[in-house]
């Protein structure tokens, strides 16, 4: 037996052709159809080890193995670490274990030392011999890697004394950056398929449906689809064979969430479709993944792959007669794929256009046939509420927007990350309070949230409690939750193009509004910033936004207006800056700007001189250099290469 | 020595093309997994290859040939054997990709969706990498490097033959 997941001894019979129906409650209690004790002790070693006691003098390493902390050179600390530790001959008193993402991507790689908590951040190969010698032999925590609050100065021991965590909820992460997303034993060990065995055994398809509905739960995709009433109407609609799509094409930019689940706990989503597949009464499941997610989708197979291998996805699951298979589907990269009938019809093998609804998916999806469609977000929430119960959910967040959402904050704030928070929160607390404020201790200015469909709320919207509604009332929208702090060197005009650049080149063209309003609208857009806005722009812009917004096909088109319209009603001072005074108030824009050498920081050293492609920079030796302003093109080479902060822009 | 005219090579890839036929015969929806599998093969999708991949499946040219350009992921003309893919996500774009990718391009003299003459590299840009928390980012083949400057982005680009 070399796994949790393994047979105790020759009389369990568990496999995928004769399933046993307590297979899952075995692997956490012992055996259930026969009494013998050495096969229980087998199981609680395993278990011992997935969870390590207190006071154990044995310790489990966690490093963070997500894309965030791979890209700082993570995989590289795991070789180091294992050869450091048989160096020293800990080999079997540590354990080194991978993790998905912890979620706190700026301060990687991260490394956890259980069960004391401790946590480390930028972990260098460096580091690895004074962490083993100093700590995990010598009882002294590496203080230089503790985590430094940015605010106050003061160091963090545990990651739970961190503020960034601790004024988290984390229910949907709970498991990110804790187990081994590779290992389905680590997932089982945390209450793993508990919930898919109650639904099979203890609830008839009806009472899922029922207690999804209780907990109130909405589509995190971004539109807040109530998920009990959706999967209801899939299991009223007529038809032999229904389908389960899990909608994991995250395009959104700014926005990962969603791949960091998929990254750190497959396990939770595969759990939530295969509750799903059985609440609508379907026995297959796609789930759409974007192919610039490569880790994800390594992942997944690894994932599905051993779920069928212990039969908990396949033909008769659990002896219950219920069958279900889960298929993955690499996307091909098109934002538009997003929308679910458009997601759909890539999976069928065509362009990934939008269609008119009614009829809805729930009545005809892939191939015509009835379909569940939810976001990863979504599913992966479904497990906890199944094994907590829909009123347990119901008791956190808002009157009409239940349970927890998960942010990506990213931008101007010290924090960057991902932030599980209950709903109602605002977005004050998110930004201050977890986020640690803005860095460099600029000036906040505005976040951006759910991407190029979402707006932009400024200083005055931040003790807005966060959900569906008061968002929307707010001219933004949840989306999938991606936060974008932006602080004062950030152009709202600017930032406004660059999602209609986005939205304009992934338009499908299937439509006229969105095909040829998006490209009027970035044209105009466009204008504005390189100085050439005239009066009437505003409202030729504000005419066209509505307009899209009113007539277009999609959601694509339906929200692509909203980063235009919410800057407009809360910046208006600076499409007008750009319009009438051709000023560009935060210094982005560069065609507006004017470069000046401020010549008591010159030293006359000629870098900038040298940069300059124009020619349009003079000066003698060791003497303050000048920029002619009638041949400057804005390039603003002089100013990175200026080592002493003398060029100046206006 | 053996052949150095490419006709082996030609046959191998063609080999392995009917392979991943043989593979998804009789599933359906099977034209966007195939021409990303072609693609894996050939680098790219040159038109033959979409012609036979058509009568495989009994479609029309057109419909392959729409479906392949209509998605970002796949390519009609041949690529270099680095992609650079430069992220403008939001993020990204807040905190200096335009920058990024203004250093990375002007170090290999290409732009936007070009190869390099030598085939060493191809540039691209991406809408967002889903790694914001580094931002900037760019990816080089599967490898995503975080936090760059313009100078160290050109310096990443020197590991990658």
């Amino acid at each position: 037996m070399k796994s949790l997941m393994d047979k105790c001894c020759e009389k369990c019979f568990h496999s995928p052709a004769s399933p046993c129906k307590d297979y899952i409650k075995c692997r956490r209690q012992g055996p259930l159809c026969h009494e013998d004790e050495s096969c229980r002790a087998k199981y609680k070693a395993f278990l011992e080890d997935i969870h390590l006691p207190e006071d154990s003098s044995r310790r489990q390493i966690l490093i963070c193995a997500g894309t965030g902390c791979t890209s700082s050179g993570s995989r590289k600390l795991v070789d180091a670490l294992v050869e450091e530790l048989q160096k020293q001959g800990l080999q079997d008193r540590v354990s080194v274990k991978i993790t998905g993402c912890h979620g706190f991507c700026e301060q990687g790689p991260l490394m956890i030392v259980e069960p004391q908590k401790i946590f480390y951040t930028r972990v260098q190969v460096e580091d690895i011999p004074e962490i083993v010698a100093g700590h995990l032999v010598g009882g002294q925590v590496v203080e230089r890697l503790l985590y430094v609050d940015p605010a106050t100065g003061e160091k963090s021991l545990t990651y739970e004394t961190v503020p960034f965590y601790a004024k988290q909820k984390r229910l949907v992460l709970a498991n990110c950056g804790h187990i081994n997303p590779e290992e389905i034993a680590d997932y089982v060990a945390n209450d793993g398929y508990l919930a898919l065995t109650k639904a099979l055994f203890e609830m008839t398809p009806e009472q899922v449906i029922e207690e999804v509905k209780i907990s109130g739960l909405r589509g995190r995709g971004g539109a807040g689809f109530p998920t009990g009433m959706k999967w209801s109407f899939v299991r009223a609609a007529e038809g032999d064979k229904k389908y389960v799509v899990c909608n994991a094409d995250e395009g959104d930019p700014g926005a990962f969430m969603d791949r960091s689940v998929l990254e750190g706990d497959p396990h939770a989503v595969l759990e939530g479709m295969l509750i799903c597949g059985y609440a609508v009464g379907a026995d297959e499941g796609y789930i759409y993944v974007r192919a610039e997610y490569p880790l994800a989708i390594h992942r997944l197979k690894i994932a599905i792959a051993q779920a069928e291998e212990c039969g908990l996805i396949g033909d008769n699951i659990l002896n219950s007669g219920f069958n279900f298979h889960i298929k993955i589907k690499a996307g091909a990269g098109a934002f538009v794929c997003g929308e679910e009938t458009a997601l759909l019809t890539s999976i069928e093998g065509n362009r990934g256009m939008p269609r008119p609804r009614p009829p809805f998916p729930a009545q005809k999806g892939l191939w015509g046939k009835p379909t569940n469609i939810n976001n990863v977000e979504t599913f992966a929430n479904v497990p906890l509420i199944i094994r907590n119960g829909g009123a347990w959910y119901a008791a956190m967040g808002t009157e009409k927007s239940k349970g927890t959402k998960i942010f990506a904050l990213t931008g101007k704030v010290n924090n960057t990350g991902l932030v599980e928070v209950p709903m109602g929160i605002t977005m004050r607390e998110i930004i201050f309070g977890v986020g640690g404020g803005i860095r460099d201790g600029k000036k906040f200015k505005a976040v951006q949230i759910g991407g190029p469909s979402g707006g932009c709320l400024p200083e005055e919207q931040l003790d807005l409690p966060i959900d569906y509604e008061s968002l929307t009332s707010a001219g933004a929208i949840m989306g999938s939750g991606g936060l974008v702090v932006m602080d004062e060197t950030t152009c709202m005009v600017d930032v406004a193009r660059f999602f209609l650049n986005f939205t304009q080149a992934e338009s499908c063209g299937k439509c006229t509004p969105c095909r040829e309003g998006t490209k009027r609208m970035l044209e105009i857009l466009t204008r504005i910033c390189e100085g050439q806005g005239k009066e009437e722009d505003i409202e030729t812009l504000e005419r066209l936004a509505r307009v899209v917004k009113s007539t277009a096909l999609c959601g694509l088109g339906q929200t692509c207006p909203n980063p235009i319209l919410s800057t407009l009603r809360y910046f208006r001072d600076e499409y007008e800056a750009h319009i009438r005074d051709k000023r560009c108030p935060a210094r982005v824009c560069q065609a507006l700007l004017v470069y000046t050498i401020n010549a008591e920081k010159c030293t006359g050293c000629g870098s900038c001189a040298r940069a300059c492609p124009a020619g349009a920079i003079s000066g003698e030796k060791k003497q303050p250099h000048v920029i002619d302003i009638s041949r400057c093109i804005k390039c603003g080479n002089c100013m990175q290469k200026c080592k002493f902060g003398a060029v100046e822009k206006a | 020595m053996s052949c150095q005219c490419g006709c082996q090579d030609e046959a191998a890839k063609r080999e392995a093309l009917e392979k991943v036929f043989e593979q998804y015969r009789g599933t359906k929806g099977a034209l966007i997994p195939l021409l990303q599998e072609a693609q894996e093969i050939y680098g790219y999708l040159p038109g033959e290859v979409m012609q036979r991949i058509a009568a495989e499946l009994k479609v029309p040219f057109s419909k392959v040939f729409g479906v392949a350009t209509f998605y970002a992921q796949f390519h009609l003309k041949p690529r270099g054997r680095n992609i650079i893919r430069v992220c403008q996500g939001t993020a990204c774009h807040v905190r200096g990709a335009a920058r990024v990718f203004a250093s990375v391009s002007e170090k290999l003299g290409v732009g936007r969706n070009e190869t390099t003459a030598d085939l060493r590299y191809t540039l691209e840009t991406v809408a967002c990498l889903g790694a914001c928390g580094l931002a900037p980012v760019m990816m080089v083949n599967d490898d995503t490097h975080g936090r760059l400057t313009p100078e160290r982005a050109a310096e990443v680009l020197e590991q990658y033959e």
